[in-house]
Order: C-alpha cells, then structure tokens, then sequence
C-alpha cells in the first residue's frame, strides 16, 4: 500500500516541472486528470444570482432572498464573495438597508 | 403628480384585532380625503423583528400600497410618527422601481417572440422589432 501511494505521487509530481509552473503562476494550467493535488486553488467563476436567474425586482420585503447575502452577524457580504453584478449588489444593498430599518433584517446580532 | 407608495409598518403585538382594523381603516381614509388612492392593505400577519423596538420582540406588520402625492404622504407619515400602538414604520417610492420592471419585461419579451414570430412581431410593432435587433 505504501508503494502504490509513493507511486502515485511521484506520478503527480514528474508532470509539475515539465508543465510551464514558473512564470504562468498559480493559475496556470494544470496537468490533466491529476489526482487533484491542487485542486484547493480551483476556484469556480462565480455569476451574479440575479443575472442569471433572471431576478429583476429585489424588494425589500423579501426576507428568504436579502438574507442569501448577508453574513452571520448582519454584514452585507461583499461582491467579491458573492459573485453579485454591480448593478445587483447596489439594488441588494438598498433593499437589505431598508429591510433593516423595518425590522425584517439584524443591524447586528442579538446580544 | 401622484406616484406610487409602499407604506410599511409595524403594529405592536399586544393590540386587538378589531382595533388595529380600525387604526388601518384610519390610516387609509388620510390618503383618500387628502386625494390619494389606496392601492392595496395587506396584513402581513405577526412575524418576529429582528431586533428589539420599543421592548416588544414580535409586531404585526401592515403594508399599504397608495397612490398619492408628497404632502398626502408627508401627512400619513406624521400620523404615523404620532399613533402610539405603531412602533414603526417606512415609505418607499415605488413608481421608478415599477416603470424599470416594465422596461425589462418588455425588453424580454420583445426578444423571446423576436427569433421565432418575426412576422407577428412586425405587424404588431415594428418599433419594438426595430429596437430588439439594436439591443441584441
């Protein structure tokens, strides 16, 4: 069992210095059909919600959708993490700004 | 001008039915004397608030859609301020919002009956025809 394992990573890793690592970075392309070694830098293309599910209006009372987006302790979470378009994330945070003030969604956690 | 209005607002649990009907109806009767419209009253029942108000943990929350003009809302929101089973309350301008969602819908719909009907499209509007190749 060791032997196989030993196999197989040295399989994976005599690929990495024929590939073109140095220069291309991190996001350069990877050996195909690895054993996904560095699979935990994939990261996926996200797309905004409601580009793509053809989500027009974002009302303010919409409680199940505002809170997709905001965080445990009440944050509105960021673009960057959500994937949201631009025009989205400024619709979203008006709504969720306004659902605060009505009391639908936390300014902060409880306590 | 009159535009369009969502009124929201939040009625303290502890009230009684009949009352919190009569305190809306109340609400209601300044948009139409003051020469708006009342579009929709919808109780949206008892739900928890988020945070505390005014010590009460849950409220029954009313949402008045009215079609009015600036001082009519202005009048509607300080009776609002000054009623006391309300704990509180929001207006949102819904006209602009509502004309964009027009815009999008006819927007798709322009381009979903385009590729297939071109011929219905043309004889029903050759400007809306004229705008979807524009946009594709």
């Amino acid at each position: 069992m060791p032997e196989e394992t030993q196999a197989k990573s040295t399989a994976a890793d005599s690929p990495s210095p024929s590939a073109p690592s140095p220069g291309s970075g991190p996001r350069g392309p990877r050996p195909a059909g690895g054993p996904g070694g560095r699979g935990k830098f994939f990261r996926r293309k996200k797309v905004c919600k409601f580009c793509t599910e053809k989500i027009d209006a974002i009302p303010y009372r919409d409680v199940r959708l505002l809170q997709q987006f905001v965080a445990e302790r009440g944050k509105i979470v960021p673009r960057r993490l959500t994937g949201v378009c631009t025009t989205h994330q400024r619709r979203l945070t008006r709504a969720i700004k306004q659902a605060r003030n009505i009391a639908l969604l936390p300014f902060a956690t409880r306590h | 001008m009159p535009r369009v209005y969502e009124v929201m607002f939040i009625l303290r649990p502890d009230m009684a039915e009949e009352d919190a009907d009569k305190l809306i109806a109340g609400f209601a009767s300044t948009v139409t004397n003051g020469g708006g419209v009342v579009k929709t009253v919808e109780k949206m029942g008892r739900r928890k608030l988020a945070y505390v108000v005014r010590k009460f943990n849950d409220g029954n929350y009313v949402l008045l859609t009215i079609e009015a003009n600036g001082p009519v809302v202005l009048e509607l929101e300080r009776r609002l301020r000054v009623s006391e089973p309300v704990i509180k309350f929001i207006t949102v301008r819904m006209d602009e919002e509502e004309k964009r969602l027009a815009k999008v819908k006819a927007l798709r719909g322009t381009r979903r009956s385009a590729p297939p009907a071109t011929v219905s499209a043309e004889a029903a509007a050759p400007a809306a025809t004229e705008a979807a190749p524009a946009s594709a």
